[in-house]
């Protein structure tokens, strides 16, 4: 009752013409109007079959919750022929499935860096001519095999990765080390002080960490993560705070752990002048906890975007191992130095697991520093997050923005409320050269291709219709 | 004489197009003007304007139609576009608007005035995501099936009835003003119900001012039009006198609806016997008490004062001939609009009552004929009458201008939201037409005195004009029908 105990009136939405909402204002009652658009044109039927669908509300709650639930430990560090049993030939990479004759420059420039790393070529330029012929090598997402990788994401046999940990399910998520930036693997550099440092990284660095993980005990990743948030990171493209409290974890037990001082050394500098290091265990921790809302029936939450520099693809809950692609697109931002938009190659890399987590791009809000970065302003910064609320499931209780009143960050992406809305994910990333080898070229905004969250829905309605 | 019909890739909606429209009619040197959505509707209304619309219009376009007067100064097309420009501008945006995000839908919105209160609610309302789900405008005929799932959804997970509810205190159009009686009573109403009203504040203050008459209403909750159908079988309806009946607080719930399917009807019948608040059914349709009888009735049971239904017998000093009498003999028609349900048997309804039994587009049919302006087929892309009564004058001076029109029968609906004065254009459009012949115009007028358009002055600018008034629409419909002589 409005009028009986003051400010205690329920509160009023209006939908559609001013007219009526006005009428109440009129009268002193606030009324919160709803902007209100047609859901994606062609997704009225699927919205509304999906929309009716009794499984939905508890299967999305039981989705979010199990992501909610997952604490991510970093529980040790190896080389990926041990850790993930990765062979001789065969190569991990970001996003969707992919074939060598649809990948971008600088996927593959990373492959060809890679099969260079592995010894199947002397020199580079005479990988293309290997994965050509397809016989030796073969090509797999990250994703299928419980790990992640920024940018072109490949990981070869003698890489090193993190291996991340749920305690309470034994579940296990993997991600390489992170080279840093600049002329950089990932980014599809190839040169030979790429190759270099890939190799003091697998022989130096990560028996380092891998020591000192084991004797320091477990990192809480997601703690830290909590953490970092608070400290002006958004874990995607500002990864300055997580870095500084890995270091702070790790190096007594770096210092300790019996490696020649030289090689400590070069690691904590290493480790230290890469404010990205952080990135390479956000995402693997994200997608630890994202795994765990994975085949819900019913649930229309998506858990996986990723995209592989051609295609953007992802996967919702409700719909298994199935990916819904569509064309990755450009961002939109700044460039380094004399780079330009002809220069940049679209969308790539698994990193857009932060956001479906409900931070980088999501988390915009929480990271002023970095808004200039990817082209940005203070004020779409929290616009931004406060939109992504309207696409999202729920609130992440331990991950908080302190400058929206420590709201939780907008978590799990309802594929029905992107259609509905017309909103889409909202990812903030680094930007690869379009040519093999020529590695970052700036950094910016960018959403998904609208199509895919149609193509999700369909697939959706099409199980409540066939139940 | 210059013309001017453009199509812009753009969308306003029709509360806000007609406002538009009315700015550039006031506008110097425009002899007429139109900005409508290019709905079949309002390109037949752009054609009787005199404007061609382009061909390949579609509803999704908005079309400009500008005539000037043949003294209009050279400039004034160019003026009248500078002010369609201002009028379909978007308002600046708040203070903070820059770091905030409207909300797209209706649980968004709920989500974020819910945050002020507390915790965020981890299970919203279904309804409210799934109802946006929709296609743009309200659900057609086909989207029953659709409908009575997302009800059903909607009732098990939500914690309150899911739409159109209303709650006390503030006041939407027919909802009207009320007085706030000790005693709490509910009232369910199925879509439409428009003359609901009248079960309060149903005039005493008209008979006499000083008096507290009426009855308070708590909540009304709105069930859905169609959800005494056969095949949404009262969901909603069941639903929320389950809950009305679980509040210590609800003293009479009152079941008001359009004609239900008879065996929906029986079933809620039996439901609501077994409940232990009593509930008054107030279901319309051929053989079942008119809503003003239930209205008294509810009256007579709360122990409130039954209103006397005093009317108005036109003007003391007619402008015409008095509005009584007869009309010339053979077929007599007589015109109204939406008395859904609550008229007598003896009136046909080609636009609802023979459900799908549809008026040609000139809106006549051979014997009586009912109009309702309301209906989806009139209100695609035009604002409903009570906002935009233009379609219904244009149609008045067309019906009385008929040599066969025996009687006119109207409502007039006052309250929030309804057009802050609609006597004005009423009146001088009931006057106007009955220069030509004192057809008698009968208007049954839906309202309080707590109502902002002023009750009492437009009572007088309709009675001023030749109209006879009544307040309840079931007497005036009674009464048009004495005047055609008892035709049955």
């Amino acid at each position: 009752m409005f009028d009986e105990r003051l400010g205690a009136g329920p509160p009023v939405v209006g939908v559609g013409a001013d007219v009526f909402a006005d009428a109440l204002e009129q009268q002193a009652v606030a009324v919160t109007r709803v902007d209100w658009r047609p859901p994606m044109p062609g997704t009225e039927a699927d919205l509304a079959a999906v929309a009716a669908d009794p499984l939905r509300p508890p299967a999305n709650a039981r989705a979010l919750a199990q992501m909610l639930a997952v604490q991510a430990m970093l529980v040790d560090v190896g080389p990926a022929a041990e850790v993930l049993g990765l062979q001789r030939g065969e190569f991990l990479h970001a996003g969707p499935p992919l074939a060598w004759e649809r990948a971008s420059g600088p996927m593959r420039g990373a492959l060809m860096g890679g099969a260079a790393l592995e010894g199947l070529v002397d020199d580079p330029a005479d990988a293309p001519a290997l994965f050509e012929a397809g016989r030796d090598v073969s090509l797999e997402p990250c994703h299928h095999r419980a790990a992640v990788g920024p940018m072109a994401g490949v990981v070869t046999p003698s890489m090193w990765v993190f291996v991340l940990e749920d305690p309470a399910t034994g579940r296990r998520t993997h991600c390489t080390l992170n080279e840093g930036l600049g002329k950089v693997l990932r980014y599809g550099a190839y040169a030979p002080e790429v190759l270099d440092r890939l190799r003091w990284m697998s022989a130096v660095l990560g028996p380092l960490l891998r020591d000192a993980v084991r004797s320091a005990g477990p990192v809480d990743v997601t703690g830290i993560l909590t953490q970092m948030l608070q400290m002006g990171d958004e874990a995607h493209n500002r990864n300055r705070a997580g870095t500084l409290m890995l270091l702070r974890d790790l190096s007594p037990a770096m210092a300790e752990g019996g490696h020649p001082s030289a090689d400590v050394a070069a690691a904590l500098r290493f480790i230290g002048g890469n404010d990205h290091f952080f990135l390479n265990l956000a995402m693997p921790a994200c997608k630890l906890a994202l795994d765990a809302a994975r085949d819900v029936a019913g649930s229309t939450m998506v858990v996986a975007m990723a995209r592989n520099g051609t295609d953007f693809g992802i996967q919702v809950s409700g719909t298994g191992d199935a990916w819904f692609t569509g064309p990755a697109q450009l961002a939109d931002g700044l460039y380094l130095g004399d780079f330009g938009p002809a220069d940049a190659n679209p969308d790539i890399g698994d990193s857009a697991i932060t956001e479906t987590a409900g931070i980088g791009g999501f988390a915009m809000a929480t990271a002023p520093a970095i808004v200039r970065f990817v082209g940005g302003s203070v004020p779409d910064a929290l616009a931004t997050t406060r939109r992504m609320h309207q696409i999202t499931l729920g609130e992440n209780p331990r991950w908080q923005v302190p400058v929206l009143e420590f709201q939780g960050t907008p978590t799990g992406i309802d594929v029905s409320a992107v259609c509905r809305t017309g909103i889409l994910p909202q990812i903030n990333t680094g930007m690869a050269g379009r040519l093999a080898g020529v590695g970052q070229v700036g950094a910016g905004l960018v959403n998904p291709p609208a199509e895919i969250f149609p193509a999700a829905l369909a697939a959706l309605a099409a199980r409540v219709r066939a139940r | 004489m210059t013309t001017h019909v453009e199509l812009r890739a753009a969308y306003a909606d029709s509360v806000t197009l007609l406002q538009v429209s009315r700015t550039l009619q006031d506008e110097p040197g425009v002899a007429a003007a139109q900005v409508a959505m290019a709905t079949a509707l309002n390109c037949d209304v752009l054609d009787q304007m005199g404007f061609v619309v382009p061909a390949g219009a579609t509803p999704n376009d908005m079309v400009v139609a500008i005539r000037l007067t043949d003294d209009a100064a050279p400039e004034a097309l160019d003026r009248a576009l500078a002010a369609l420009a201002a009028a379909l501008a978007p308002p600046p945006p708040p203070q903070g608007a820059l770091t905030t995000q409207p909300a797209r839908t209706t649980r968004a919105a709920l989500a974020g005035s819910r945050r002020d209160a507390g915790p965020r609610l981890g299970a919203r309302r279904e309804r409210a995501g799934g109802g946006d789900g929709r296609a743009r405008g309200r659900p057609r005929r086909d989207g029953l099936q659709r409908q009575r799932a997302l009800e059903q959804t909607s009732w098990r997970s939500s914690a309150r009835p899911p739409s159109g509810a209303a709650r006390d205190g503030a006041r939407l159009r027919h909802r009207g003003g009320r007085r706030r009686r000790p005693r709490l009573r509910q009232r369910l109403r199925s879509r439409p119900g428009r003359h609901r009203g009248r079960l309060r504040n149903r005039l005493p203050a008209a008979d006499d001012p000083s008096a507290p008459g009426g009855v308070g209403v708590t909540h009304a909750l709105g069930v859905g039009g169609r959800d005494l159908s056969v095949e949404v079988a009262g969901a909603s309806t069941r639903e929320a006198l389950r809950r009305l009946d679980a509040d210590p607080g609800v003293e009479l719930v009152v079941l008001v609806s359009k004609p239900p399917a008879p065996e929906v009807a029986a079933d809620l019948e039996t439901y609501a016997a077994g409940l232990a608040t009593p509930v008054e059914m107030a279901l319309l349709g051929p053989g079942r008490p008119d809503l003003t009888t239930a209205a008294d009735g509810v009256l007579r049971r709360l122990g409130g004062r039954c209103p006397t239904g005093r009317w108005w017998a036109g003007p003391a000093r007619p402008p015409g001939r008095g509005c009584g009498g007869s009309s010339s003999a053979g077929r007599r028609r007589s015109h109204g609009d939406r008395h859904r349900g609550a008229g007598p048997d003896s009136l046909q309804h080609p636009a609802r009552g023979r459900r799908r039994a549809r008026l040609g587009g000139s809106l006549t049919a051979a014997r009586h004929t009912m109009v309702d302006f309301g209906d989806d087929a009139l209100t695609a892309g035009r604002a409903h009458p009570m906002i935009d009564p233009t379609l219904r004058t244009e149609h008045l001076a067309r019906a009385a201008a008929d040599p066969e029109t025996g009687v006119v029968l109207l409502d007039l609906v006052l309250g929030h939201g309804a057009e802050p004065d609609p006597a004005t254009t009423l009146a001088s459009a009931i006057a106007r037409a009955r220069e030509a012949q004192a057809v008698p115009v009968i208007v049954s007028v839906i309202g309080t005195d707590l109502d902002p358009q002023h009750l009492a002055r437009q009572l007088e600018a309709l009675n001023d004009a030749g109209a006879e008034l009544h307040f309840s629409n079931a007497r005036a419909t009674r009464r048009a029908l004495e005047l055609l002589g008892g035709v049955r």
